[in-house]
């Protein structure tokens, strides 16, 4: 595969071309070496969920049941659950962790604090807790054990974060529809029970089930996660800093933070900081902290540390051999990086109990002791600087400059600079009058079967230049921050008229002397939920449904099971979702087409929609906008 | 000239060779299009087991094929130039004589029950779609000499491993 096909991104061909003449292997190299891929794994059409299988279903003929007597239909539907219940698992899994901080630091036992109070206040009085005669550790304490109650307990109660989040309709919809979840561990385990061998057959009932695991991850997972990382590390503002691998300092210590969940990556920044003039002593001229994959965007969110690359450019940041160290804790972390790191320069630390790799050092990582172990793992990086080969070292000249930071709060504070009283009235007047068609999430992963960020870039640019506003989490994020989108100056070259003129009066209302940029970076990808905090505000103020709002989401490169559980939350949430390839799903139409069809968007309002192409694919969901807008009679 | 070489104790059995082959023989060509539109077609190679091992069969294209002898409508032939053994559907009666010869069982009827169905040796490929869709290279495109060559090569390796065992006993 020429490199041209691989990436768009500049410093990644580099850096390519660099692996490429020292035959170190990359994942393009690795997919290449895998295809063809398993056509029946591809169909979603193999079942080993018992020992009388393996099975595969002929998709010409016979066989066309497994032992057990599973059709094809069968199979793939259990098999798209299983991954659901994957992705939400870790979703739920990454929220508990936040949760059992607040806990703890409520207790005084770990050294985290509370950076924002007023929206502890805020959730704990929409839980129903009485806020006023009580002090922060005390609320603390209240709200996380409100939260704990999101995952376990008897009986068939739901999920309070649900229940005071999601709109009243939503939750009408899915009680109806017998979806309303449960406690998340109990869905989650129901999930993984009604796929075993001899248990549920029927697709349309495992469909159903599929989408209550999205609804857990979007209550569970997500937002939950989200609520707790604010409270603890305070809720983004705008920052600015600059993105891709030319943020790496060759004449600093290095170090990437690499994973999901912001508990240890913010110490990490914290001693990176404090410890600078110890990397001084080292021979370097400073500590230089860069992030890839959601930690990275947690710590530019609320610290402007720059993101060196996204999913895909994982292993390509080793290969400058300028990163002294990688810390990682949980997701999306290759295996491979402790490959990479070995044939070029620095130390991988794993950090998390669930999360080892052969060839990395592990560095446990526990609340109680975070900032002993923060401090051992920055000076670990400065030992390893010391062992850098300079000659090795290799950096791409490629960095541009971003702005990020858009909560919620950041975007309404930005609007209330234009209308005090009235904060989302100038948006809302700007989607009625046409100047804004309609606003599209994009979200989600790199996959090395999509040259590397193509999708989210085209699709996006199209969708600008026809005044789509755009928002932005995780490795979409990511991608359109190389490419300069998440920058006013795009406003200025790639924003349609109407799309421009919003941008630049709010902007300038809120005093950044120029408009906002075109895509506005919500977060990480738990922080789609702030997405969905959005959207149900919108509707709320408008009077309408999340269904019928203007609006879509698309995934334009999915690889992780999380991508397909989050996807599903939006469908859900009665949104059109877009995927810029198919899941494993097509060895049964009616899966397919029931996820796909009229059926589904009859049900919740929302369905999936899958293009490749991302000229038209933005085309699609700007007709879907249109016929969004010609409902509301606007 | 390359032929088609199995290497038995490589395959897992994963029937990825009988998938690419029918989507190879398919209108589309193509996996999800061929799934999806409903398209008819039928594999030309076979995993068979006898439980200790499994083998992917396939027309062997033989120089002396019994297949072409036994077609009496001339729909079998053997071409000069490729050396594959060809079929020519609109020739074919049906008549089955060619089944009830080939030792490999490898000529079957194709979906509509009319007229046999064998392998082409995938004419619009470089390279057959069975073996490239192997994952362990259990089918090879391969000529003979290279395929005897790195049977010769592999007895080296176990013969100088038991010569070495043998020295340290």
């Amino acid at each position: 595969m020429p490199i041209e096909n691989k990436t768009i991104d500049r410093a990644a061909r580099e850096m390519l071309q660099r692996t490429a003449d020292d035959g170190v292997k990359t994942v393009w190299d690795r997919l290449e070496e895998q295809e063809p891929q398993c056509g029946f794994g591809t169909l979603g059409i193999c079942c080993r969920n018992c020992l009388q299988g393996p099975c595969r279903i002929n998709p010409f003929g016979q066989p066309d049941r497994g032992v057990c007597g599973a059709t094809a239909d069968t199979i793939v539907a259990r098999n798209l659950l299983r991954s659901l219940a994957g992705g939400t698992a870790a979703h739920v899994d990454h929220a508990y962790e936040a949760v059992e901080a607040l806990h703890k630091l409520s207790e005084g036992n770990v050294n985290y604090e509370i950076k924002d109070e007023a929206k502890l206040k805020e959730i704990a009085s929409k839980l129903g807790l009485e806020t006023e005669s009580k002090d922060m550790g005390e609320l603390a304490k209240e709200v996380a054990a409100k939260a704990f109650e999101n995952f376990g307990g008897h009986g068939s109660e739901g999920l309070g974060w649900l229940e005071a989040w999601a709109p009243k309709e939503r939750i009408d919809t899915w009680a109806e529809l017998g979806i309303l979840p449960r406690k998340a561990d109990r869905e989650i385990r129901e999930a993984m029970h009604q796929t075993t061998m001899g248990m549920d057959a029927d697709p349309v009932n495992l469909l159903l089930s599929c989408l209550k695991q999205g609804i857990v991850d979007g209550f569970a997972g997500l937002k939950l996660a989200t609520d707790m990382q604010d409270i603890i590390f305070g809720t983004p503002k705008p920052v600015q800093t600059e993105t891709n691998l030319g943020v790496l300092k060759e004449d600093h210590v290095n170090i990437i933070v690499h994973g999901h969940v912001p508990l240890l990556s913010e110490k990490v920044v914290e001693w990176a900081r404090k410890l600078n003039n110890e990397a001084k002593d080292a021979g370097a001229a400073g500590i230089n902290v860069a992030g890839i994959c959601c930690t990275g965007n947690e710590v530019l969110m609320r610290q402007g540390i720059p993101p060196a690359t996204n999913f895909l450019g994982q292993e390509l940041a080793l290969a400058t051999g300028a990163v002294d160290l990688m810390v990682v804790d949980v997701q999306c972390i290759m295996p491979s990086v402790a490959t990479v790191a070995g044939c070029y320069h620095g130390e991988i630390v794993t950090t998390m109990p669930i999360t080892k790799i052969p060839g990395a050092e592990h560095v446990p990582f526990t609340l109680e002791e975070a900032d002993e172990q923060a401090q051992k793992i920055v000076r670990r990086a400065l030992e390893s600087y010391q062992k850098r080969n300079m000659d090795k070292v290799y950096i791409p000249d490629e960095k541009v400059p971003i702005v990020a930071g858009f909560s919620v709060e950041a975007i309404v504070a930005a609007l209330s600079k234009v209308d005090a009283a009235d904060p989302l009235k100038p948006l809302v007047e700007s989607i009625k009058s046409g100047d804004i068609l309609g606003a599209v999430g994009t979200v989600g992963c790199n996959n090395a079967k999509i040259t590397q960020d193509s999708m989210h870039v085209e699709m996006v640019k199209e969708l600008i230049a026809n005044n789509v506003l755009v928002v932005a989490t995780g490795c979409s994020a990511h991608a359109l921050g190389k490419a300069g989108l998440l920058h006013p100056d795009a406003t200025v070259k790639f924003a349609g008229e109407g799309l421009k003129n919003v941008l630049t009066a709010v902007g300038e209302a809120a005093g950044l002397g120029g408009p906002l940029p075109p895509v506005l970076h919500m977060g990480s990808c738990v922080d789609n939920s702030r997405i969905g905090d959005l959207l149900t505000a919108l509707a709320a103020y408008l009077g309408v449904n999340v269904k019928d709002l203007p609006v879509a989401a698309s995934a334009p490169e999915p690889q992780h099971e999380k991508a397909l559980s989050i996807g599903t939350w939006a469908v859900a949430m009665g949104v059109l979702t877009h995927l810029g390839l198919p899941p494993h799903v097509l060895g049964s139409a009616v899966v397919a087409e029931t996820l796909t069809g009229e059926k589904i968007e009859s049900l919740v309002g929302g369905k999936f929609y899958v293009e490749s192409d991302p000229i038209a694919a933005a085309g699609g969901l700007i007709a879907h906008i249109k016929s969004k807008r010609k409902a509301l009679g606007i | 000239m390359e032929q088609i070489l199995v290497t038995p104790e490589r395959c897992l059995g994963c029937h990825s060779c009988e998938l690419s082959c029918a989507v190879e023989h398919s209108p589309s060509k193509e996996l999800l299009a061929a799934v999806a539109g409903g398209e008819k077609t039928v594999p030309r190679v076979f995993v068979e087991t006898d439980g200790k091992l499994n083998f992917p069969l396939q027309c062997r294209h033989c120089q002396e094929p019994a297949c072409v002898y036994a077609c009496m409508s001339g729909a079998l032939s053997k071409e000069e130039k490729t050396g594959k053994v060809v079929v020519s559907e609109e020739k074919c009666v049906g008549c089955w004589m060619c089944v009830m010869t080939c030792p490999f069982g490898a000529i079957i009827q194709g979906s509509d029950h009319k007229v046999i169905k064998k392998c082409d040796r995938c004419p619009d490929r470089e390279e057959p779609a069975c073996t490239t869709a192997c994952p362990t290279d259990a089918i090879q495109f391969i000529s003979v000499d290279q395929f005897s060559k790195d049977r010769r090569r592999k007895y080296l390796t176990v013969f100088n491993s038991q010569r070495e065992e043998a020295e340290q006993l």
